[in-house]
């Protein structure tokens, strides 16, 4: 264990399963991202002391705050925590100026006010100090709950969904803001969520988990670009999982060669996967490149497939499309396309196009043997998330 | 017009009040929070005297505060005093039969309060006693009065378990409710007149003020 910043290790069985390990520098974002029921708020109320964890340990800044096999485990009040609740749970009998001044009973009496009326106009709040919470929009009570957390100048600051509540205008306001007022936070800040897009733009490093147990941490865009295990790939929303065999290496050009439904891709070098051996794959829809009909484009001489539009929806300025390659009955290609792109090249269901997979991008993994695991449920709704060859 | 037994049973509420406070708010927030085993078993023990006629809890209090009893036994050694038929045997009757009364609305109050305020409060650093002082107390207050409200007018009628354990003595057990039935039998239909006269007001002017401080509290909360 490192001495600076924040690191968790928990592990029970019951009442919700844990398998948990994860730090957090001074001034880092760690977002931890999953479904629901995945244990993301268990570990935020574990780190704030609201929840004992059976096995384990929990260290601040070189102080211990919880460890299961030396019986040490300190009071909320004490390790100095700065929690924004989901629905942000201000006390509703006191004002926004009240709430905030609650949580300043370290400072004389004397100084609590004018310091609770700094903190809420740093949060942008001068002027509604002494509204209730029932008379604050949603997205003034998160400020408020903010600006509680700051009060004491806490070890740790943990954001539980804080953005769940607000309609999407204000949540972006809340994004820009979150991130102006990051600069100046010294401490290590744990955020939950479970929406991808809001943890690739605001994590320093994400962590996935499921079913309480970290699967994988890292800067936000290898965790979505290169995940560890099929089952990742799935929770950050890959729809492009497919399986295929490696046939050999080629270290001078830097590529792998992979079998899949009969043809060969060349992708980027990952020599961990013996020749021979089966595999699951991935790419980001980014990395698919439509053919343009009239001339070619860039990539386009990479991994070109042929297929058939099986699906296409419009999605504002954008349309999803599901592309069959080998047949019919084998899960297809997605990609998201410009409207006009797909407009100008006539792509509708049952055109034939052609794409390239840009070999970079295809990412491999260990075949997915987590057959009987939840995720078949998902599958049944979104056949995209399907790893079938 | 009786004042000592007016002024006696306004003593009696009171004192039934003060005891019940502290005990009500223990006993209700343990009630609201907390999951054990035997949760039940008591919370229908501490209801028992809305259903139980008040003779029958009379009479099993006279047994049990009597010479013969432990209790009181323990009473007269402590006190030099016998606990039937005296002010403090009627005191504690009182805090027995009104149980239900102070406990329920303070329990329902502090299980309207979430678990997340409570561990809010916590991780703005409040400690457990400043948490009830300043959170849990405001947030449950109307339960409380309410509660208050309910065992202060419930002592003033309560006429049953008085008679049984307190018996009749002008100045020392004779509640107002006591004097009614009293003057009645007496034929002093004038006199309970007015005794009733004054209990109604009373009880009238108690629960007025209750749903006056709870509706004031209400818009507030909502606007």
């Amino acid at each position: 264990m490192t001495e600076s910043g924040l690191n968790v290790r928990l592990k029970q069985a019951a009442p919700i399963p844990l398998d948990v390990d994860l730090t957090c520098a001074p001034g880092e974002m760690l977002v931890l991202v999953g479904p629901s029921g995945s244990g993301k708020s268990s570990i935020l109320r574990a780190i704030a002391g609201l929840l004992r964890a059976k096995n384990g340990c929990i260290a601040c800044n070189g102080a211990v705050w919880f460890d299961a096999a030396k019986g040490i485990g300190v009071s909320p009040q004490r390790r100095r925590v700065g929690f924004v609740f989901q629905h942000y749970v201000l006390f509703p009998h006191l004002t926004a100026l009240g709430n905030v001044i609650e949580a300043l009973i370290d400072l004389p009496r004397a100084q609590r006010e004018h310091r609770a009326r700094d903190l809420l106009a740093r949060v942008h709040l001068d002027g509604l100090e002494l509204r209730r919470p029932m008379e604050l929009s949603g997205g003034q009570q998160q400020r408020v709950a903010v600006a509680r957390a700051l009060a004491r100048e806490p070890n740790v600051l943990l954001l539980d969904e804080p953005f769940s509540a607000v309609d999407r205008l204000t949540r972006e306001r809340l994004y820009r803001e979150l991130a102006e007022l990051r600069r100046e936070l010294a401490m290590p800040v744990v955020l939950v969520t479970h929406d991808l897009d809001e943890a690739q733009m605001l994590a320093d490093r994400m962590s996935v988990l499921y079913q309480g147990r970290t699967l994988q941490t890292g800067a936000p865009l290898e965790v979505m670009t290169r995940p560890r295990t099929a089952q990742v790939a799935q929770l950050v929303g890959m729809k492009n999982v497919f399986r295929a065999r490696v046939i050999s290496h080629d270290n001078e050009r830097a590529i792998t060669i992979i079998e899949w439904r009969g043809r060969r891709l060349e992708v980027r070098l990952q020599a961990a996967f013996a020749p021979g051996s089966q595999v699951t794959w991935a790419i980001p829809r980014g990395q698919l490149i439509l053919h343009r009909r009239d001339r070619p484009s860039r990539g386009e001489s990479e991994n070109p497939v042929a297929g058939v539009v099986a699906e296409f929806v419009r999605l504002g300025e954008n349309a999803a499309v599901a592309i069959h390659v080998g047949g019919t009955d084998k899960p297809p290609l997605f990609m998201l396309i410009p409207l006009h792109v797909a407009q100008r090249n006539n792509v509708r269901p049952g055109a034939d196009v052609v794409v390239s997979l840009l070999g970079h991008g295809i990412h491999l993994m260990p075949p997915d043997e987590a057959r009987g695991s939840p995720q078949r449920k998902r599958r049944r709704t979104q056949p995209a998330a399907n790893t079938v060859t | 017009m009786d004042w000592s037994a007016l002024a006696l049973s306004l003593k009696l509420a009171a004192w039934t009040m003060i005891i019940l406070l502290p005990l009500g708010i223990w006993l209700g927030r343990v009630l609201a929070w907390r999951r054990f085993r035997r949760k039940p078993l008591i919370e229908a023990m501490l209801a028992l005297p809305l259903v139980l006629p008040p003779t029958v809890l009379g009479y099993y209090l006279l047994v049990a505060f009597g010479g013969a009893s432990p209790l009181g036994q323990l009473y007269q050694e402590l006190s030099g005093q016998q606990l039937v038929f005296s002010f403090a045997g009627l005191l504690f009757a009182s805090v027995l039969f009104n149980l239900p009364f102070a406990i329920q609305p303070m329990q329902r109050a502090f299980e309207a309060i979430p678990q997340e305020v409570r561990d809010a409060a916590a991780c703005c650093g409040l400690s457990h006693w400043r948490t009830l002082w300043r959170i849990e107390i405001p947030l449950a207050w109307p339960g409380i009065l309410s509660a208050l409200v309910l065992t202060f007018a419930h002592t003033l009628g309560e006429f049953g378990v008085v008679l049984m354990v307190g018996g009749n003595i002008p100045g020392e057990t004779q509640t107002i409710a006591i004097a009614i039935y009293d003057r009645v039998q007496s034929f002093d239909t004038a006199g309970a007149g007015i005794m009733s006269a004054a209990l109604l007001l009373i009880s009238l002017l108690a629960i007025g003020c209750t749903y006056l401080t709870t509706s004031r509290r209400r818009p507030r909360d909502h606007d």
